[in-house]
């Protein structure tokens, strides 16, 4: 234990401090700019369990900020070339390396393994879903995300504390937030930004001083201006992450975030394969009657997502066309992606099934 | 009457500056934002949060500081 003789005579962590943090198991998604110096303090800290995965390779243009690796780790697996670092650094942690892409599939079942899950992802998309997937296993989230000279850090889901999705409820409506392999950052910024992380990480397990839960930094390198701004639990938007526990592992690969045209015609429906058509309407005096077609008329939609087969299309129709396009906006909302709503509404529908 | 507005992450791409000072005449968050929706056209396509007193708002909060803060998420790692 000499080697967290500094940490030991801190009476605020102590000998007993210290095995909290040797029987810590903690996750971080994504060994890049801010994974790294999580990484690096959380392993010298003496974290019993580390848990690394990433899918990506170290390249020339990551060492500029990613300090785990070096000339050696160049076209390694960074997960592979993280752990190898971390086990000279510290033997006597496990370090478990996972180099493959986070999906639906897999991040339930990883996430139960860990105690504390960290974001060090570098895109939307990954990032909603590790904050959904924290959501349903129960598990505290320290985030962080970067821009150029600033960065935002957080804690989510803690002792009933809001979640990413009470700060910033949906994907933006388009990835047009450049990730830093396009427009560049601050070499040291993810150091700064990623020792916060890592420093919000031993506070939770020692319980020590002021978690930052509701309440989201904003700062800026430049400047040092930093901004700690409220956030409120919004028990709605974690609601609608719950509802989708039962079928979460089976949903797409994440949340596309640009919105492509939903709005299709009966001709265009027909071209895709493996349709699940959708009645929305809500007086069901008219029912179209055929096993492809389920009717969840429009108000009751929500409660009934479980009842939508994920693995077809589905076209959604109403009257008009106007309803069925807020059903595929709902449907959307709950990552359904492979929705479309017909233009001309059900006369179409019940003409083509007719004469079908 | 005068407020800032603070600007955080690619807004400030946006905007050109980091903060600056508007003559406003509404009364909530939704008319701030239409004014600055009106002054910067790209704004209307961006994602981000409006704080005041350090508070997340929403459109309907009315105006009682003199000083706003626009807050994109951050996607970089």
């Amino acid at each position: 234990m000499n080697r967290y003789n500094r940490h030991i005579i801190l009476s605020e962590i102590g000998l007993e401090g210290q095995y909290k943090l040797n029987n810590a198991k903690v996750l971080v998604i994504g060994a890049g700019g801010l994974g790294c110096p999580v990484l690096q303090y959380l392993a010298a800290a003496g974290i019993g369990t580390l848990g690394i995965i990433d899918f990506d390779i170290v390249s020339e243009s990551n060492l500029q900020r990613q300090i785990l690796f070096g000339f050696s780790s160049l076209g390694i697996n960074k997960a592979i070339a993280a752990k190898k670092r971390l086990e000279d650094l510290n033997t006597s942690i496990s370090i478990h390396a996972y180099p493959e892409k986070l999906n639906h599939k897999n991040s339930v079942s990883l996430f139960k393994e860990y105690d504390i899950i960290v974001d060090g992802t570098d895109n939307f998309k990954t990032r909603y879903l590790v904050s959904d997937a924290c959501i349903i296993t129960k598990k505290p989230l320290v985030y962080a995300g970067i821009y150029k000279f600033e960065g935002q850090v957080s804690v989510f889901n803690y002792k009933n504390g809001p979640s990413y999705r009470c700060l910033f409820p949906n994907p933006p409506k388009e990835e047009e937030i450049p990730n830093c392999s396009e427009i560049g950052v601050l070499g040291v910024l993810p150091g700064i930004i990623g020792s916060l992380q890592a420093n919000e990480v031993i506070k939770i397990i020692l319980n020590l001083g002021k978690i930052l839960s509701g309440k989201v930094l904003y700062y800026n390198s430049l400047n040092h201006q930093s901004n700690l701004i409220k956030v409120s639990r919004s028990e709605k938007e974690i609601q609608k992450v719950i509802d989708l526990a039962g079928i979460f592992e089976n949903l797409d690969e994440g949340i596309r975030c640009k919105v492509k045209n939903n709005n299709i015609t009966l001709k265009e429906a027909l071209t895709k394969k493996n349709i699940q058509w959708i009645d929305v309407r809500n007086d069901t005096d008219q029912i179209i009657n055929y096993p492809e077609i389920i009717q969840i008329p429009f108000e009751y939609l929500e409660q009934n997502l479980h009842k939508i087969d994920k693995n077809k299309e589905q076209v959604v129709f109403c009257h008009a066309g106007i309803m069925s396009k807020k059903a595929v906006s709902i449907l959307q909302k709950h990552q359904i992606e492979d929705s479309f709503s017909l233009k001309n509404g059900a006369f179409e529908v019940m003409d083509y099934f007719k004469n079908k | 009457m005068m407020i800032t507005i603070r600007y955080f992450g690619l807004l400030t791409e946006v905007t050109g500056c980091t903060s600056e000072k508007i003559n406003f005449s509404g009364t909530t968050i939704f008319d701030v934002k239409e004014v600055l929706f009106q002054k910067y056209k790209t704004l209307k396509n961006k994602d981000f949060q409006v704080a005041q007193n350090n508070e997340l708002n929403t459109d309907k909060t009315k105006i009682t500081s003199t000083e706003i803060a626009l807050l994109p998420p951050f996607a970089g790692g």
